[in-house]
């Protein structure tokens, strides 16, 4: 299959998160971006899925500066075998699906992956938005799928429960865990991803319809009450009449 | 003019998360000298039109349709908008909305924001709402622009409030036979009975590595059905499958808001904590009184989960019972 996967990059999970002074924007100084941890599942699957039917190709596409190429690099280790990426500031769901949309309409993609969510702006709305201006199909939260290349096999998450699905090609799919484990790239993987095309392509637009004016921090917590082991009506007293949770 | 809220129902009745959206949509529709409509399902029972009523709901769109995918809500609601000429949508932001409200945004072609903490401000140019980004180790205010959107709000953040408006509309929608999708064929959806989802939960329990293995989760089980809490876990726990995946909490896992989290051998690495520190009140239990988890907890019990939690269970036990 012909397969397009989007892939945003995030602060390394360990990251402490600081704003700059303006509380603009995020303070990447010292900051290690990664391969957003959903996308490298969707790129992990749709590798496995072209294994299984024994060829296609996988494209990685990125809204972004020119500061991420090494985790697209990263991504072609990994196997994919192109990668393209859109040159924008992604400041909005509706601008970046707008310009996702943009590569997909050039690409005849059977299949689009997305990740669930970002672990940075956490919108987990691109997959949908994607789906819906490709007037596509969307399984939001994929669990599994297996595929002929006409019609796919799948699983998802909806609330309370999962559900189980028969959807035929083209569609958008976004990744949740449990779909498969991400691969690390090898040494000949490594090498190659040296010589796989990385296509710079313009935007269309440079904004969407909302901005971040502020970040801010959460309120500092004011402190832990330490409650004797020994005496847990106390505790349950103090959720009671103190916090009110119970 | 109109504010479009979803209502989803289960078991006949509004869920809490419906009752959330619903009130937060009358506010929102009386700062804007607006009505609020809802959209649900004809499964709700009678007692669902007074309650939509005391909330302060104007329209009530009816649907013969069990809404519980996300390709009708989608359609039915972008129908109902039409109908009553909605400007802003509102959307719990779990699952269903998580599919639902990116598809409205397009299709209604207005702007989107999701995950929403606080009620919207007027601004110069439309609006600011305020969500949680970096899995809630930061917020972020969101300049919107114009006078529509489509807002999903997190589970658990805003209150119910009844607002009785006297009278309530209600109408049936009749829509056209296969004017929906339906390219997805549904096979079955396996639904977990009686368990309270974790987005959606108002008290979660949750475990970790100090446990032990999966066979001690019982003492976890007990205290949560105690408390009518959901169950969550650690990362690690749902990797080496003592736990369901539903289960993990944390930046990788779900991002949860709830009253109370309870936490109990967990001990608190940045990624657990990025998704848990949002809850309003914490309590940690570790045999470590240096774990992290006790920096950002609001109560903290230096102990052996093993002698404490049985004991914490019967003083929550014994509480309930006095207080019925
Ligand atoms: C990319 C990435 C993403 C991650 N995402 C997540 C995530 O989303 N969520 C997440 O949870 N983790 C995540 N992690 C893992 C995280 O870094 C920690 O490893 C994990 O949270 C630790 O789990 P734990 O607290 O259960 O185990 P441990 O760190 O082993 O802690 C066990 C705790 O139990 C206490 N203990 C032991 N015995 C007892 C007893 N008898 N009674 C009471 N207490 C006891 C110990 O003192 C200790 O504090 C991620 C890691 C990476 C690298
Ligand atoms: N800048 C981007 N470039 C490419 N894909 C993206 C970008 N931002 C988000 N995505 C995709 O959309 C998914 C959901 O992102 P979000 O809606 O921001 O949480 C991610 O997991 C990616 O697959």
């Amino acid at each position: 299959m012909n397969i397009m996967v989007c892939l945003s990059q995030v602060p390394d999970t360990t990251t402490r998160i600081v704003f700059t002074a303006d509380g603009k924007s995020l303070d990447k100084s010292g900051v290690q971006f990664i391969i957003n941890p959903y996308d490298e599942l969707a790129l992990t699957k749709a590798l496995e899925l072209n294994e299984a039917l024994g060829s296609g190709s996988v494209t990685v596409v990125h809204v972004g500066r020119a500061d991420s190429e090494s985790n697209l690099r990263k991504a072609m280790a990994i196997g994919a075998d192109k990668a393209i990426r859109v040159d924008a500031d992604a400041t909005d769901s509706i601008q970046v699906a707008r310009e996702l949309k943009a590569v997909a309409t050039k690409g005849n993609y059977d299949l689009i992956l997305c990740g669930r969510e970002s672990i940075d702006y956490n919108g987990g709305v691109v997959g949908g938005l994607l789906a819906e201006l490709l007037g596509l199909p969307l399984i939001n939260i994929m669990t599994s799928m297996s595929s002929n290349g006409k019609d796919a096999e799948v699983s998802f998450d909806v609330d309370g429960g999962r559900a189980f699905a028969q959807v035929s090609h083209p569609f958008v799919a976004t990744c949740q865990k449990e779909l498969t484990e991400p691969r690390i790239p090898n040494m000949r993987g490594i090498m190659m991803a040296r010589t796989k095309p990385l296509e710079v392509v313009s935007a269309e637009t440079d904004s969407g319809p909302t901005q971040v004016s502020r970040f801010d921090l959460p309120p500092a917590k004011s402190g832990c009450r330490f409650v004797d082991p020994a005496d847990m009506d106390q505790l349950v007293t103090l959720l009671h009449e103190q916090s009110k949770v119970i | 003019m109109s504010v479009l809220v979803f209502a989803p129902v289960q078991g006949g009745i509004l869920k809490k998360v419906a009752l959330e959206a619903v009130s937060f949509g009358v506010r929102l529709a009386r700062s804007r000298q607006s009505v609020c409509s809802v959209l649900c399902s004809a499964s709700a029972s009678a007692d669902t039109v007074k309650q939509l009523l005391d909330l302060g709901v104007s329209v009530n769109y009816r649907v013969d349709h069990d809404l519980s995918d996300s390709d009708s809500v989608t359609y039915y609601m972008a129908q109902a908008a039409a109908s009553c000429g909605a400007q802003q949508i509102v959307v719990s932001n779990t699952y269903m909305g998580k599919s639902v409200a990116p598809r409205l945004a397009v299709r209604m072609g207005i702007p989107l924001a999701s995950g929403v903490i606080d009620f919207p401000q007027a601004s110069e140019t439309g609006w600011e709402v305020r969500r949680s980004v970096f899995s809630n180790k930061g917020y972020a205010n969101l300049q919107v622009q114009g006078n529509s959107c489509v807002i999903s709000i997190t589970p658990n953040s805003f209150a119910t409030e009844s607002h009785p408006s006297g009278e309530m509309k209600t109408e049936h929608m009749v829509v056209a036979k296969g004017a929906q999708e339906g390219k997805i064929r549904l096979n079955r959806v396996d639904r977990v009975a009686g368990k309270i989802p974790l987005t959606e939960a108002e008290r979660v329990v949750s475990a970790g590595r100090g446990l032990k293995g999966p066979e001690n989760w019982h003492l976890v089980e007990s205290l949560a059905s105690s408390l009518d809490a959901a169950t969550a876990c650690s990362k690690p726990v749902s990797d080496m499958h003592w736990r369901p995946h539903e289960e993990h909490v944390g930046q990788t896992g779900i991002t949860i808001k709830p009253d109370l989290y309870i936490a109990i051998g967990i001990s608190g690495a940045i990624q657990h904590l990025a998704g848990v520190s949002s809850s309003k009140v914490i309590v940690a239990i570790n045999t470590d009184r240096e774990a992290p988890l006790f920096k950002v907890a609001d109560y903290g019990i230096v102990g052996d989960a093993f002698d404490v939690l049985p004991r914490l269970t019967e003083a929550v036990q014994r509480f309930r019972a006095a207080h019925v």
